[in-house]
């Protein structure tokens, strides 16, 4: 089969904003697109989104496809779906991402049931490579890489039987590139006609204020996990990102026992971050939480099981109980400031 | 009065996962991990069945599933489901999210008359959040995710407060809507002692044919028969009874193929074992002053 190398990027757009996941992913799809001897396209929906469209040329972008009108202004499943599902049906784009936002992750499902594309989420990874599969060659196959079966392995998904392969992917986990050159600006303004199905389910109310939580930017981190068995303990984690000047994080266990918010949570369901310090307090270290964290700098384990995963992937081990060694820790490095 | 089907499904317990179930290579022995009832498709049944108390209707779980997954359907038969449906068959195995919606969006057009579908947002077995929205895509009703709150239901239209990135919304949907709920919805209730001693008993299909198995004085649809009579009989439905295309179902009707699997193999790494005593915590500072980590 012959197929229009493009690669498509859906550009996310939140109060007239894009968020980050989708100019990293534009990136991304540079470099896919280059592998494959195609092109990126960039679809942008929205409001007096033409600012957004010209922004996208330098992050790789060759084309970009713009659905600009007032229904349009917040994203709504059916409209957008709408749209995608027409749009993908029509050109039979090889490769379409979105990112795995609460956004992406409405979105993406219901464009690949609709179009019966395959679809994987929250890759951690890709790379485009000739596969053989069952005897069969597939030239320049998307590798789809994510954590499989609650982290504890790794797996490649392919899709080399449908047309059109899809993935999602989490904000922080590719690296946003502006290009040294920008592509040539080349935007195309398509038609949009609401429809009554739009309006199915409409928006009453919307509240969104920047996160104050910005774990991203933080040079250390000191984050706790489910070891560490009560949110009284957990309390000695902020007591040492406090000593040392860092931002206190949790891994999902931890979120889930109600020891810290989800909006600090590290790890593939939660924020990538890359901190000069990473310090992983009874933290056993599944790969969804290593996903997360292991592109830090220097890693500080301690957990009281020594065969814990986390070591094997930490710069520093400490085995022993966390109750007795942030104290010490936080003691230690006050008596050098000293 | 409102009837509700609600998909659930039974997964790894792979959310508490230690060294205890580490094999010596590294690898996660799957045989250690138990199965449990996914726990947003818990809150999703908790929810279904408070809107049934307060306005009247049914409540019906489907699982699609090998046949052990009745068990969860015998947990939703304990909190309170007025029915629930196994929907099994070996050539179901080996299915990605696009062949699952596609057997439970028939398997809801089966038993019909709803006005809501409810899913817990994402299973802990793949994280995926995938298999809601494609069903509502295939069943061509509108879809409500990530549900924090049910705001206000009225005649024909119900207001649902949702996460979006950053803050929530309120959103506004007629019926059938399908709408998928994070964990701390509603706290699931447990099982009622009652109907635990009612429908322990309960068994599918595929249990039944296990009884005949070895008791040539039992045929199986006596034995079929005789369950439904006592309201014991849990709903069993396979490909020929949905009739649906092969071609869709299983790993044939399943775009995504795991092309390799690498297993994660931890420990070994080149850490630096520090000791957890004065002295020790004490160089360790040091080091990392010394790397300008601090300061």
């Amino acid at each position: 089969m012959e197929f229009k190398n493009e690669v498509w990027v859906f550009i996310e757009q939140r109060d007239g904003k894009v968020a980050d996941v989708s100019f990293e992913l534009l990136s991304k799809a540079h470099k896919l697109s280059e592998a494959m001897s195609g092109k990126v396209k960039a679809i942008v929906i929205g409001n007096n989104v033409k600012g957004i469209a010209s922004e996208t040329f330098k992050y790789g972008a060759d084309e970009t496809l713009v659905y600009d009108h007032s229904e349009l202004k917040h994203y709504r499943t059916l409209p957008y779906s709408r749209i995608l599902n027409n749009l993908i049906k029509e050109n039979i784009p090889r490769i379409v991402l979105f990112g795995a936002t609460v956004i992406g992750r409405d979105l993406a499902p219901r464009v690949a049931s609709h179009t019966k594309s395959g679809l994987t989420a929250d890759c951690t990874d890709l790379q485009i490579e000739d596969v053989t599969y069952l005897k069969n060659e597939y030239p320049k196959l998307l590798l789809q890489i994510r954590p499989a079966f609650g982290g504890n392995i790794i797996a490649t998904i392919i899709t080399p039987d449908v047309p059109t392969q899809m993935a999602t992917v989490r904000e922080g986990v590719m690296e946003k590139h502006i290009l040294d050159k920008p592509n040539k600006e080349k935007i195309i303004v398509a038609d949009f006609k609401p429809e009554p199905i739009d309006f199915l389910v409409n928006i009453i109310e919307q509240h969104r204020e920047e996160s104050k939580v910005n774990l991203k930017a933080a040079p250390i981190i000191v984050a706790g996990g489910y070891g560490l068995g009560t949110k009284d303990n957990f309390k000695l984690i902020e007591e040492l990102a406090l000593t040392i000047g860092g931002e206190v994080a949790g891994s999902r266990a931890a979120v889930d026992a109600g020891f810290i918010s989800p909006d600090r949570q590290v790890g593939q369901t939660g924020v990538t971050v890359r901190p000069k310090l990473y310090i992983a307090v009874g933290i056993s270290g599944a790969i969804q939480h290593r996903a997360g964290m292991q592109e830090a700098a220097k890693i500080i384990a301690i957990n009281t099981d020594p065969d814990a995963p986390i070591f094997g992937i930490s710069s520093y081990g400490i085995v022993g109980d966390a109750t007795e060694i942030i104290p010490a820790l936080i003691e230690a490095y006050k008596n050098k400031l000293k | 009065m409102y009837n509700s089907i609600v998909m659930v499904k039974q997964v790894p317990d792979t959310a508490h996962i230690s060294g205890k179930v580490m094999k010596d290579d590294g690898t996660v022995n799957r045989a250690k991990l138990p199965a449990i009832f996914n726990n947003e498709d818990r809150v999703s049944l908790e929810l279904a069945l408070q809107i049934k108390e307060k306005h009247g209707g049914k409540v019906t779980a489907i699982t699609m599933g090998p046949p052990r997954a009745s068990d969860i359907l015998r947990e939703c038969l304990y909190m309170g489901a007025d029915e629930v449906y196994l929907i099994s068959d070996r050539k179901f195995a080996g299915a990605d999210t696009l062949a699952t919606s596609y057997v439970l969006s028939e398997a809801i057009k089966k038993i019909d008359n709803y006005d809501f579908v409810f899913a817990g947002r994402q299973a802990i077995d793949g994280d995926t959040a995938q298999v809601g929205p494609q069903t509502a895509e295939k069943l061509n009703i509108p879809q409500i995710t990530y549900t924090e709150e049910i705001v206000e239901l009225t005649k024909d239209k119900i207001k649902v407060k949702r996460k979006i990135d950053g803050g929530y919304e309120i959103v506004e949907s007629v019926f059938p809507v399908l709408i998928t709920v994070l964990k701390d919805v509603v706290k699931p209730r447990p099982f009622d002692a009652k109907r635990v001693m009612t429908y322990k008993s309960a068994k599918s299909l595929m249990e039944l044919e296990k009884m005949t198995e070895g008791n040539s004085l039992l045929y199986i649809d006596k034995l079929v028969h005789e369950y439904e009579g006592r309201n014991l009989y849990i709903k069993t439905l396979t490909m020929d009874d949905l009739k649906l295309d092969s071609e869709r179902c299983g790993i044939k009707g399943s775009p995504t193929k795991v092309h390799k699997v690498q297993s994660v193999v931890l420990g070994g790494g080149n850490q630096c074992k520090v000791e957890p005593t004065k002295e020790g915590l004490s160089n360790l500072i040091d080091q990392l002053m010394t790397d300008h980590i601090f300061g």
